[in-house]
């Protein structure tokens, strides 16, 4: 997949290229928190989910949650990592939000790494590690401006977040274009999804975007990179990375230097604004946590977990291309897939019906369903057979299907019939096309004479002699047929 | 029920009380009342508790008395007062740490030892003081004041479990519980002339031990006799799933080997241990290698080259892993607060007031261990040295069950000597460091008196979870002074 040619418009400014990597933190949809037993819950009142562990109260100790650890693998193995024998460390800072004044995370030796994410354009981007640690809590600062910490009267925390477990997917620097960087997110998302080990709702900030952003001269060393934080939509992550490459490519061409620091992005005044530079960083100190001891699942586990994967995002949108003979990336294919709706447009064309008809229906008509649509798939195949016999037009088939979704099902040829679609015959059709040439000979002259946009005057009369239930291909051709006999 | 007793008519050994009390011949309540009444006699004195526990240990004893009446079965503790060190969390009561960073905190749960030690049957009488978070070994660095050693109360009980090994040694209760982080259960026990464990890493749960240094903290029992301090370790160790670092078995088996003797162990002498003992110690130790030897154990001199670096690895892992540990005290949730006008400024008041000097020392030491550009050469290096420690011990291990060195390497020493010399003070640790770098287990055992008339201590090393050998060693030396 990678090595068919893509994106042959690189996205280029100035001259510059793009290299963007994406950090990507997502909460596990795991029943309990990483290290303790406090159910891990959205939405609930604060400080309601606490435990010793939680709080980082003296005597405390972290036990691993296995289900984590187990949904861990299942991301990894789902962006084709390697599952290895990992640890945890101790990443250490002050913040009120942090109980224990450090993070338990996995650090040099993470639990997957090597993999890959091939976009649904064929783009392949490097996954370098996907390693699980634990959330904060979370901090609400009241008075003083803009919700920061500093200058505000006081603190709440809510530590309800703390301890819920993440796993952290860092990308390799491959990523070129503002859209790549989108797709990447939302193929993420999918994939999450797919594996059920998150919901991954950005608003919600169960799935967080960091976008570490340079740009260089094509063929050059890395440029200096900002890390841009605060993406809360797909929609941001390009717009926050279109501006930074602005940015940081006008600096260069004013003769000035990128400074490496983090950077926030403004939805509201759409732009990055510094947050830390590189010299104010922590040092965190890591060292192997003491706590707990070394993760090192067996080949069975590996092997059991890799083999209760489902079918993933790419594979169920390369099985619709091959059936639809389109291409993965076309936008049906990718809607009808991303709405889950892929499956059963597969079984219409189990049940006999046509798959290409099928996938046009479901992406224009099902919109409102979910994946599992309760129109039988049998219905849907009888009507695209209609349709390719000639029975139906594609207008008049639009019509029956939907009737048959406010119903929920229905027979196609029935529910025709009982609209009047009847099929007409040949030779009703060629007196209609025959009358058209007569009332219309201005553009039947013109159409002879090679003006194909005279054709749209005479299938018109057509239809609207046959009050629309002509097959307009039909008409078209039985035209051409006589221009080449006149 | 049994008659009301006092004084002389109510056993000392806690294998003694339980089965007394077990069998309805002596009243929890009766025995309770003593140690009480020591402690009300003596403990201003020697300080050795920072909270005594009488309401609660009343209603307890009462409690398990009924249950001899009511003919329940009771476990191995039944009746037997137990003095925790005051860094292990009792549910609603004060666990200090004796330091003022945790005014006023009351743990909302109790460790698993307490569980199991309630479960067993016994009567926590109070909370023991410490130095500061564990960290010393004198018992001096204390915010509510010093420890003294009840055989002379202008000495040192030892550290950090001063206030166990004083507890115990005063008659202020049977039995105790330490923690060891680097001999802060052995070192005071051989000060003050009782018997303590430092078990093997994991064999006793950590959870609710509020941590100074994870990999080497370790619960251990202290005792009058070897026999009460493994009824004590059998009762708290096992297997917890709390506690990731736990060892997957169940509770050690010792007590059913006292008595087997040492015929045929082979005992090692370590020909390169570090010097500095003093003569009075060595020459106990000589007396003790002589009674295993009379006993029938072979005397197999060993090296243990690495022994010597324990100290200095130690003293970058263990800051350097508390540097982390007490970084939680912030002022955010519990304990004290110092409020200020910024939060990194509340921070840096609470810490400032509420630790004391020797604690402040080893967060900046760790921390600097730890540091970027520094961690290879101090942390990293430190682990280097701890797997090179533990690989000679195994090597030594191939050649003798059990080892023997000093406890400390001197008898209990003048308080105040010590407290403005760091150095000096961390040198009690010498012998004592290596089996918490290795996670083997090593225990201190009375063995007669040196200069002053002081107690002297010999220690006994073994394999991990070899503690049977280790203590039928013990029980061979204590024998011997009989």
């Amino acid at each position: 997949m990678s090595d068919r040619p893509v994106d042959a418009e690189l996205w280029t400014l100035r001259g510059y290229e793009l290299v963007v990597g994406l950090e990507v933190h997502v909460e596990l949809l795991t029943r309990t928190k990483l290290f303790s037993g406090s159910p891990n819950h959205f939405g609930d009142a604060p400080n309601t989910n606490i435990d010793p562990v939680s709080l980082g109260l003296p005597g405390a100790l972290p036990v691993l949650n296995r289900q984590a650890v187990e949904l861990a693998m299942r991301l990894g193995l789902a962006l084709n990592c390697t599952i290895q024998r990992s640890t945890f460390a101790r990443k250490n800072y002050f913040y009120p939000d942090m109980p224990k004044a450090y993070q338990i995370s996995q650090y040099d030796e993470p639990i997957s790494v090597d993999g890959w994410l091939d976009l649904p354009s064929g783009f392949r981007v490097g996954i370098e590690r996907g390693h699980l640690e634990e959330d904060t809590g979370k901090s609400t600062h009241i008075g003083g401006s803009g919700g920061r910490i500093h200058g505000s009267d006081h603190s709440l925390i809510d530590f309800n977040r703390a301890g819920v477990p993440l796993v952290e997917i860092v990308s390799r620097p491959d990523i070129r274009t503002p859209e790549q960087a989108k797709s990447y997110v939302s193929e993420l998302r999918a994939i999450l999804i797919a594996v059920g080990a998150s919901d991954a709702k950005m608003e919600e900030g169960s799935m967080r975007v960091d976008a570490n952003v340079s740009v260089r001269l094509p063929g050059a060393e890395l440029g200096t990179r900002c890390e841009i934080k605060n993406l809360n939509s797909i929609r941001s992550v390009g717009r926050a990375i279109e501006y930074e490459a602005q940015r940081q490519v006008g600096m260069i061409d004013a003769g000035e230097n990128i400074r490496q620091e983090t950077r926030h992005w403004d939805e509201n005044d759409g732009r990055t604004h510094t947050l830390r530079s590189k010299e104010d960083a922590d040092d965190y100190r890591y060292f192997q946590e003491p706590d707990l001891v070394v993760v090192d699942p067996d080949a069975g586990w590996i092997a059991q977990v890799r083999s209760s994967l489902p079918v993933l995002p790419a594979a169920r949108r390369q099985r619709l291309a091959d059936l639809t003979a389109l291409q993965p990336d076309a936008e049906a294919v990718l809607v009808v897939t991303e709405r889950g709706q892929d499956e059963y447009v597969l079984s219409v064309a189990q049940a006999g019906g046509d798959a290409g008809r099928a996938l046009v229906h479901v992406k224009e008509a099902f919109a409102e369903q979910g994946d599992d649509p309760l129109v039988p798939a049998a219905d849907l195949a009888k009507l695209t057979n209609l349709e390719i016999d000639g029975a139906l037009t594609a207008t008049q088939a639009k019509q029956v299907l939907a009737e048959i979704v406010a119903g929920n099902g229905g027979d196609a040829a029935a529910i025709a019939a009982s609209k009047g679609f009847e099929a007409m015959d040949d030779s009703e059709l060629e007196s209609m096309v025959d009358d058209a040439i007569s009332s219309q000979a201005d553009a039947w002259m013109k159409f002879c004479a090679g003006d194909g946009k005279a054709m749209g005057a005479l299938v018109g009369a057509v239809m609207k002699a046959s009050k629309g239930q002509a097959d307009g291909k039909a008409v078209t051709a039985i035209l051409n047929e006589r221009r080449e006999n006149s | 029920m049994a008659d009301q007793k006092t004084g002389d008519q109510i056993p000392v050994a806690a294998t003694d009380i339980s089965w007394e009390v077990r069998n309805g011949v002596t009243r929890a309540a009766d025995v309770l009342e003593r140690y009480l009444a020591e402690i009300e006699r003596r403990d201003d004195d020697v300080h050795a508790f920072n909270l005594v526990l009488v309401d609660e240990a009343r209603a307890r004893a009462a409690e398990i008395d009924d249950n001899v009446v009511m003919g329940r079965v009771l476990g191995s503790l039944a009746g037997v007062p137990v003095a925790l060190k005051d860094n292990m969390c009792t549910r609603g009561i004060p666990t200090t740490c004796s330091s003022r960073i945790l005014d006023g905190w009351k743990p909302p749960y109790d460790a698993t030892i307490v569980t199991k030690l309630r479960d067993a049957g016994a009567v926590i009488i109070g909370k023991t003081n410490l130095d500061e978070f564990a960290m010393g070994s004198s018992t001096e660095n204390s915010a509510f004041g010093a420890t003294h050693n009840p055989h002379d109360l202008t000495r040192v009980p030892g550290g950090s479990s001063g206030g166990s090994a004083a507890a115990v040694a005063a008659g202020f209760a049977p039995v105790s519980l330490g923690s060891d982080t680097g001999g802060s259960i052995r070192q005071p026990a051989a000060l003050c002339g009782v018997v303590g464990v430092k078990p093997t890493y994991g064999a006793v749960s950590r959870l609710g031990l509020i941590a100074f240094a994870s990999s080497l903290d370790q619960i251990g029992p202290m005792a009058n006799n070897v026999a009460d301090s493994a009824l004590l370790l059998e009762a708290v160790s096992g297997h917890d799933p709390l506690d990731s670092t736990s060892i997957q078995q169940g509770p050690l088996e010792i007590s059913k080997q006292l008595d087997w003797g040492v015929a045929g162990l082979r005992v090692g002498r370590i020909t390169d241990l570090p010097e500095g003992a003093s003569p009075d110690v060595n020459e106990r130790l000589e007396v003790a290698f002589d009674a295993l030897r009379a006993a029938g154990a072979e005397i197999v001199d060993v090296e243990v080259p690495a022994f010597t670096y324990g100290l200095t690895a130690y003293y970058l892992i263990a800051p350097a892993e508390a540097s982390s540990n007490l970084a939680r005290y912030d002022g955010v949730r519990f304990g004290l607060r110092i409020d200020a006008p910024d939060t990194n400024a509340m921070y840096l008041a609470t810490r400032t007031e509420g630790f004391g000097d020797e604690v402040k020392r080893r967060i900046m030491l760790g921390t600097y261990a730890l540091s970027a550009g520094y961690y290879d050469a101090y942390y990293g290096r430190a682990l280097k040295v701890r797997r090179r420690i533990a690989l000679d011990f195994a090597q030594a291990y191939e050649k003798v069950d059990v080892l023997l060195t000093p406890a400390s390497p001197t008898v209990a020493f003048r308080m105040g000597d010590k407290t403005t010399d760091p150095m000096s003070m961390y040198l009690c640790d010498t012998y004592t460091i290596p089996s918490n770098l290795t996670g083997d287990p090593g225990m201190s055992v009375p063995f007669g008196t040196g200069e002053s008339g002081l107690p002297v201590g010999v220690q006994v090393l073994a394999p991990a979870l070899k503690e049977d050998v280790m203590f039928r060693t013990a029980a061979e030396l204590e024998r011997s002074m009989s």
